[in-house]
Formats: C-alpha cells, sequence, structure tokens
C-alpha cells in the first residue's frame, strides 16, 4: 500500500439558479486503495469539520452498476480509464501530485442541480416515449414458447446492459442521446418480443429526443469511448435503419 | 402484554391454498378502482412491479422513491439469477415442491410454510411474465431458457442474464412503471424519503416525503400505503448494499405501530471483495454463482504467508469439500460464512491482515477453458480486477463474508399487510419467506412474486373497503401533527451543531454491530453492545455536525436522519438476538451448537416469529407467530 497526493479543482454551485465557479482543494497522502470517490468522501469529512458545505455527487451502489455516478474528470466523462464508471476509478489510477479537474455533465438536457449532480430525468422521460414491451401482467405466454437463439439473446443482452449514466451525452459536442435510444430500441427490437411495437418505438423515441433538446449524431465516436459499459456506436447505425 | 398474531393463513390445503385465497378476493369496478389511490415507497424490484401492476388494474397510484428513477434502485446490483420451478421438459420432477422444500430448509424451519409454499407455486410464471417484456435471459443451444445452479440447492433452477440478471430484471419492471407513468396512471416522485406516516384512528393513510433538492416536507394521502424500501444491512456501515439503502421509512412505521419481525435475522454473505483500506465505504459482493466454478480453500499451515502459487495441492485444505462432501462449496450462505471466519480467527486466513479465504478458479480453467469462465462470470472478474487491481484468472480471488440480506424485516400477514391497518410491506422490506437464511436467488423471485403478483391480488380486499378521500378535521389535524413531528426531528438534527460528521458515527455503529450481532453472537457480546448503542446514540444527538442550509439539497441531513434511525434499530436487533435462545441459520448463538460445531435449534422453545412491538418510553413487546410444518417434518438441516 503506498500514498500519494492528489489537487482538485472541482465544480462548485449551491442552486441551478446561483452563480458557480471552480474551487481548488488538496488531499495529502492518501492511500492508492482508496477510491475516487472514497477519497470525495475524506475531502468532504475535512470541509464538514471546517464548516463548509460538503461537494455533493450523486453516487449509491459504488460498483457501476446503478449508473448514478457521473461526472468529467479533466474533461472526460468518467475519467480516464476505460469501461469504468466514477465509482470504479481508484486513486491509483492517477500520479502522485497531479491535478483533477472534476465538472457536471455539460448538456441542455442536463440541467445542474447542485455541485456535480445534474437532473438526468430527461432519459427517464425517453423510455416513456416508447421504451418497454407492452403487456400487462398475467397475459403472458409460457416463456419457451419464444425460442431465442443464444447469439440474439447475448446481442440484445449486451445492449440492454446500458446504466442510464448519461456519458454518452455528456462526451457528444452535440449532446446527442443517440447512443442511449439505439441501445433500448436493439434490446427490444433484436428479441422475438419486441417486434410488435418495433417501428412505432423507434418513432416515438426518435421524436422524443428532439423535444427534450438533445442534439443529432456527429458521427465523432465519442459515445462509444465514454461508454463504461462499452455499448458499440455500430447501433446507431442500426438505428437509422430502422422504419419508423 | 404478549400475544400471538394471526398471519390470515388459507384453510385447506396449502398446496394451491392461494389460488383458492384468490377466487374469492372481491372485484372493485374499475369506476371506482380510478378513485383509489396507493402509495408505493421504494422504486426497486418489488416496488416498480407493483406500482406498474396496480396502475394496470386502473388504480391511481404515486410511486416516491429517493433515486433520481427507480432504474438506479439496489435491486439492480443483484447478480447470480433468480429461481423459478419452471417445468422445462416434459419429464421433469415436480419442481414446485423442490423449491419449496429448498426454501423452507434454507431457512432453517424458521419461515411461515404457506409463504414459502405459494412463492414456489407462482415462481413459474414470473419468468413467462419476465421473458414477455424483453428480459434477455442466457438461452440454451436450443434457444430455451438456460438455467444454473446455486447454494443451498442440488438442482440446477436458476434463471440469469450473465451476472446482471438484478439489473436486467428491473430494468425489465421500470420500464413497464415508465409505461404507466406515460399513461399517466403513476405519478413518479424522485429525489424523496419519506421520514414520517400519517394516520387516523390506528389507520395508515397517507405519508409526509422531504423533496431531498428543495427540503420541503410534502404530505401524500392515500387508501393504502406499499413499502418496498429494501433492507437495513446498512446498519453495519460496511455492507454490500448501495450507500443510501437504509431503514427509516419501516422503521418510522414500526414506531407508528407496525411490529419488526426478527430484526436480528441479517444474512453475512460469504462471497464478498475483503476490506482494503481505512476509508472504505462499502463492500463489493461477488456472486455466489462464481462458487460453481471456484473452489474455497485456505492453507494448512496457519500463518502461511507464501504466494498462493508456491503453496502445493497436498499443502492447501479445501475446508468446505472436507466438512460437507455433498454440497462441497455449494453450502448455504450462512454455513459458508461461519467456517471463513472461525478459521480466519484461528489463524488460517490469507492477505494482508488475514481476512480473506481463497476462491479458485485453476481447476475450472483447466477443465472448461478461460474464454468459457470468462463469458459465464465476465463482468463479476473484471469488477475484482478493477477494485482490486489483480487478475483472478491468474491469481486466486480473496473473499471474505460481508453483511448482504436483511431476511427481518416488518411483520406481515398471508395478505402481506402489516399489523398497521392500511400498509403494506413488499420485498426484502417484509420478513415471509427466507426464514433465518435465505437461499441464494429467492431474492429476486420474492421481489416479484410480491411485487407482480401477491400485492396487486390482496390488496384489493383492503381497498373494495375504502371509501373515496374525504377532507375532514381529523385528518387535517392527523396530517399537521406527522409534519410537525418531521419537522421537530429535523431541526433537532441541525440544531446539534456538534463536530463530527454522520459518517464518523456511522462508522462507529457499524464496527460495534459487526463485532456483537455480526457471524458469531453470544450473551455477553449482545449485553455490551447494548451499552455501547445506548452510548453512541446519545454521542450521536450531542455532537454531530450537519451543514445548516435546508432549502437546497443537503446530503448529509439525509444521511443523519437515517442513522438516526439505524442507531435505534440496531438496539432492537440486539434485544432480539438476545431473546433468540438457540442457533438458526444466519443466528449463530455461541452457547448453542454441536459438538460438530454446527447451528442447534430449539425447536420446542423458538419454532416462531419474534415481532417486536414498539411502546414509547419503556421496553419494546416481544408477541409470536407460532410456526408449524405440515409438508416437511422440522429435520436437523445438514448439508455434509
Amino acid at each position: 500500500m503506498t500514498n500519494i497526493s492528489l489537487n482538485f479543482r472541482i465544480w462548485r454551485q449551491r442552486l441551478q439558479s446561483s452563480k458557480g465557479q471552480f474551487k481548488d482543494y488538496s488531499l495529502k497522502d492518501i492511500s492508492t486503495d482508496l477510491s475516487l470517490l472514497e477519497a470525495l468522501d475524506k475531502l468532504n469529512e475535512e470541509l464538514i469539520k471546517k464548516g463548509d458545505r460538503p461537494i455533493n455527487f450523486d453516487h449509491d451502489c459504488r460498483e457501476g452498476i446503478c449508473g448514478s455516478c457521473g461526472f468529467l474528470v479533466n474533461g472526460q466523462p468518467h475519467g480516464p480509464k476505460d469501461a469504468t464508471t466514477i465509482c470504479q476509478l481508484y486513486v491509483r489510477n492517477f500520479r502522485d501530485q497531479s491535478t483533477l479537474t472534476l465538472e457536471p455533465w455539460k448538456a441542455k438536457a442536463f440541467p445542474i442541480i447542485q455541485d456535480l449532480v445534474v437532473d438526468r430525468s430527461s432519459l427517464d422521460r425517453l423510455i416513456m416515449s416508447g421504451g418497454y414491451c407492452s403487456d400487462d401482467v398475467g397475459n403472458a405466454p409460457d416463456a419457451n414458447l419464444l425460442k431465442v437463439s443464444q447469439k440474439d439473446a447475448f446481442s440484445s443482452f449486451q445492449t440492454a446492459t446500458c446504466i442510464g449514466c448519461g456519458a454518452c451525452i455528456a462526451s457528444c459536442r452535440n449532446a446527442s442521446a443517440s447512443l442511449f435510444v439505439a441501445a433500448k430500441l436493439a434490446h427490444l427490437g433484436q428479441l422475438p418480443q419486441g417486434q410488435l411495437l418495433r417501428s412505432k418505438r423507434t418513432s416515438q423515441m426518435k421524436r422524443q429526443m428532439v423535444s427534450e433538446n438533445f442534439g443529432s449524431c456527429s458521427n465523432n465516436l465519442d459515445c462509444e469511448a465514454a461508454c463504461p459499459k462499452e455499448i458499440s456506436a455500430n447501433w446507431i447505425s442500426w438505428m437509422n435503419h430502422e422504419d419508423c | 402484554m404478549s400475544f400471538s398474531l394471526d398471519p390470515c393463513l388459507p384453510l385447506g390445503t396449502l398446496e394451491g391454498g392461494w389460488e383458492r385465497i384468490q377466487k374469492r378476493l372481491p372485484s372493485i369496478p374499475l369506476g371506482k378502482k380510478n378513485e383509489l389511490l396507493v402509495v408505493v415507497v421504494g422504486g426497486g424490484l418489488a416496488g416498480s412491479s407493483v406500482a406498474a401492476t396496480l396502475a394496470e388494474q386502473g388504480f391511481q397510484v404515486k410511486l416516491i422513491t429517493y433515486q433520481d428513477s427507480p432504474r438506479r434502485s439496489h435491486s439492480v446490483a443483484a447478480q447470480g439469477g433468480i429461481n423459478a420451478a419452471k417445468k422445462m421438459r416434459e419429464d421433469d420432477c415436480d419442481g414446485v415442491n423442490a423449491l419449496f422444500v429448498d426454501t423452507v430448509r434454507g431457512g432453517d424451519f424458521r419461515a411461515r410454510e404457506a409463504g414459502c409454499r405459494r412463492l414456489a407455486e407462482i415462481s413459474s410464471s414470473i419468468i413467462d411474465q419476465c421473458v414477455a417484456q424483453g428480459i434477455p435471459f442466457a438461452r440454451d443451444y436450443n434457444g430455451l431458457l438456460s438455467t444454473r445452479r446455486f447454494g443451498g440447492a442440488l438442482v440446477s433452477r436458476t434463471f440469469y442474464a450473465r451476472g446482471q440478471t438484478g439489473q436486467q430484471l428491473l430494468y425489465g419492471a421500470y420500464q413497464s412503471l415508465m409505461r404507466q407513468v406515460a399513461k399517466r396512471r403513476v405519478e413518479l416522485l424522485p429525489r424523496r424519503d419519506v421520514i414520517e406516516f400519517i394516520k387516523l384512528n390506528g389507520v395508515i393513510k397517507g405519508v409526509v416525503s422531504r423533496n431531498l433538492l428543495n427540503g420541503d416536507l410534502e404530505v401524500y394521502r392515500a387508501h393504502a400505503v406499499i413499502l418496498a424500501t429494501g433492507g437495513y444491512s446498512n446498519v453495519y456501515f460496511l455492507s454490500t448494499n448501495s450507500i443510501k439503502s437504509n431503514a427509516s421509512a419501516i422503521w418510522r412505521a414500526h414506531k407508528q405501530g407496525a411490529f419488526f419481525a426478527n430484526p436480528s435475522f441479517t444474512q453475512i454473505h460469504p462471497t464478498c471483495i475483503p476490506l482494503g483500506g481505512d476509508y472504505q465505504s462499502k463492500l463489493t459482493l461477488m456472486s455466489e454463482s462464481l462458487r460453481n466454478d471456484g473452489r474455497i480453500w485456505l492453507p494448512k499451515q496457519n500463518h502461511d504467508k507464501r504466494d498462493p502459487s508456491d503453496i502445493s495441492e497436498s499443502e492447501r485444505d479445501y475446508f468446505l469439500e472436507r466438512l460437507y462432501p455433498s454440497y462441497g462449496n455449494m453450502v448455504p450462505r450462512d454455513v459458508a460464512s461461519r467456517r471463513a471466519k472461525e478459521l480466519c480467527d484461528l489463524g488460517f486466513g490469507v492477505g494482508h491482515d488475514g481476512r480473506s479465504v481463497y476462491l479458485d478458479f485453476h481447476d475450472a480453467i483447466q477443465r472448461k477453458g478461460s474464454q468459457e469462465i470468462k463469458s459465464k462470470y465476465g463482468n463479476l472478474l473484471e469488477m475484482y480486477e478493477r477494485i482490486t487491481g489483480e487478475d483472478p484468472l491468474s491469481t486466486p480471488m480473496r473473499i471474505y463474508p460481508a453483511p448482504h440480506y436483511s431476511m427481518g424485516g416488518l411483520w406481515v400477514d398471508y395478505n402481506l399487510m402489516s399489523t398497521l391497518p392500511g400498509l403494506f410491506v413488499l420485498g426484502e422490506a417484509n420478513c415471509t419467506v427466507h426464514g433465518a437464511n435465505r437461499l441464494g436467488a429467492n431474492a429476486l423471485l420474492q421481489c416479484l412474486a410480491d411485487g407482480y403478483f401477491i400485492a396487486p391480488s390482496s390488496i384489493n380486499s383492503w381497498l373494495a373497503g375504502q371509501t373515496f378521500l374525504t377532507t375532514s378535521r381529523e385528518m387535517e389535524d392527523a396530517c399537521q401533527d406527522a409534519l410537525e413531528s418531521a419537522k421537530e426531528r429535523i431541526d433537532n438534527l441541525i440544531n446539534v451543531r456538534g463536530d463530527i460528521p454522520v459518517d464518523t458515527l456511522h462508522r462507529e455503529l457499524g464496527e460495534l454491530m459487526i463485532k456483537r450481532c455480526g457471524i458469531i453472537r453470544n450473551e455477553s457480546g449482545l449485553l455490551a453492545g447494548l451499552e455501547e448503542v445506548r452510548l453512541l446514540t446519545q454521542k450521536f444527538h450531542q455532537q454531530v455536525r450537519i451543514p445548516s442550509d435546508i432549502d437546497c439539497p443537503n446530503p448529509e441531513l439525509e444521511k443523519a436522519l437515517r442513522v438516526a434511525d439505524f442507531l435505534e434499530l440496531a438496539h432492537l436487533m440486539l434485544i432480539d438476538a438476545l431473546s433468540r435462545k438457540e442457533s438458526c441459520g444466519a443466528h449463530f448463538r455461541e452457547e448453542y451448537q454441536t459438538t460438530e460445531g454446527e447451528a442447534m435449534r430449539d425447536d420446542e422453545n423458538y419454532s416462531h416469529i419474534a415481532a417486536w412491538e414498539y411502546v414509547r418510553g419503556s421496553a419494546s413487546i416481544k408477541h409470536l407467530e407460532n410456526l408449524s410444518f405440515s409438508l416437511l417434518p422440522l429435520n436437523k438441516r445438514s448439508y455434509k
């Protein structure tokens, strides 16, 4: 176990309506076995003892699956490590004495709530607009009536692993939600259960993207690079071939 | 005064009892359903599924969650799978009975038999429902659903979607829920904590929640309230639960009159990533399904500091295979955890602090190839590597038990209603089918059974008797009382203006609880724990420091409200553990063990669910629900 020191430049903003600014902090002599969020916990303890307002950031499961956490580390969504959410970054992933700039997701569709916390309810509204198979409880046929090949089931599963963190949108210069929507369309569109409403789902979700102020896709593939679940941007082309 | 509780079990035989009850449920005309309002607290598997299903039936639903979206709820982190007695081939034996028997035995005969029977009977329709929603379960070569084996079972009946089954099931329920939100049948109320209940003439009539964005206290009236708020393992601070998982809603309901059942029954999961350092905020679970292919071992020599690759086969002790030849590495969780702890206590443990055991995939890789192991457990192996910096395919994984699941919870009858009329409790928050130890892959099953099938039916009997919401003077007063008590609690905490952050005190509580009320318990430790909790509670209310802004997000205040409740719950857990003078399942009292060190039940005196009633200003009263087993003889659990 080794210890290092880190400097932080963190975006502080009390309320959506208040003016924000960067503030500098540092943590001396912390264990490289800490996660980045645990380092922020430690920094917050120091702030609380001093009587300052602690830094607010979204987090919950801290094992990379709930999709709560997410901010920019030196401009990169979820930081420098591939296929990793913020909560799975460790102090050992950074060099001694380096400076980390932490800022909230920047997108019109994600208004700031406080510090590093943004409002991602636009993603819920995208799902609301059609991201489901519709069947009331009690009407389901026997699960083995519909056979699904291993290949299709796995491909569908891979797109279904999207955790809704918003990194794809935060990484995109147009703040496009194309990868998020494509992943949902591909999850359901590759399964026999999802066929019934397939084209309706596509057109409704695409329309909702526009009305939520998400931009259009510019094929820069930053979304794929930022996705902690490594969902391929090829699904965006797949989506563009869908009838609607 | 203590009395026996009536769980309202179905009359006649257990088999098919649930079906018979359903046929006799009152039917509510659709016009009336539209006027009846149900508040659901919690947006996880149980909460999302019950809210969606009630809305499909025509009721008005409001769903309150502290998350920004129900998709974040902690059900998302469940890895391994979901059990179901689904007939896969014509010649399959009676899977329902096998699942029922394993659930009762796994729970060490401390669960309600009728509930376990019902769980097994409806399990198959849950898989049908999930597949219809588009859950991408694993498939076999013929395109049919594939299953794997889990701890405490000799058959393979666990359906899975790689190591992310909970995530996929939750998204299915969440999507069904969002479909109802779009139809305006469900109103979603995110970023709110329920901190008080509205009670009128002994009946629950609504909740008070705190808006986490602006601090407003809000009143939500309802004809019925459903709590699906999960478990309370965070009482131990370090647990596999998500950071914000809490007991506040069930604890507040308990203080209003809902009995709390078997609070000391908490499961310590054997396969978690061991503790790394001082500021660690949580422990991460590695699915128990890994035990299918991993072999658990320790060096035969204690304090052996050599690298695992330098320890030859003959110097290794595969202790679970040695002690339990028929179940081997697949013994139930409580047994595996206890054995690991005992050996570590004796100095056989590995890792920098000697508090872990090896889980080794070497043999499975030799047999099946590393590609197959990777495709089966991919995300788990990556997660392990990220956290520890070690590759589990070349060096054996190190694991150690960690608090994981609470079998205890609010007492509910067969209809899932608590002792407070109008208050229903679902999923991990209640206490029904898991007894003293939950079987692996039964948690997701219970959440969905409660949420999709049981509560949406059983709640009809209650709602049929409800009349439309009217505003009366009495009701206004009840709302005002609840609001004032919530406000007073917040003011009191803010006004302490001490100098200790909430987390520091929570960590202290966790350390004492795992020591006094963890894998192994004894009378003197539990008594000492009671005193320690008393002192810590005092310290908390005199020295906690919370930033005073209450009109904007204030995560420290959220935490403080939760920890204040955890402190009170910890006290009750210790009392319950003290009063159960036997060992059963996860509750292991040192004084009550066989000569071989196995749990020794006392069926004559403790074959019951202990349900505690809160009494203001005095000791809690214990009531009993006596358990009887008609389909299965009470026998000693043996996994030898």
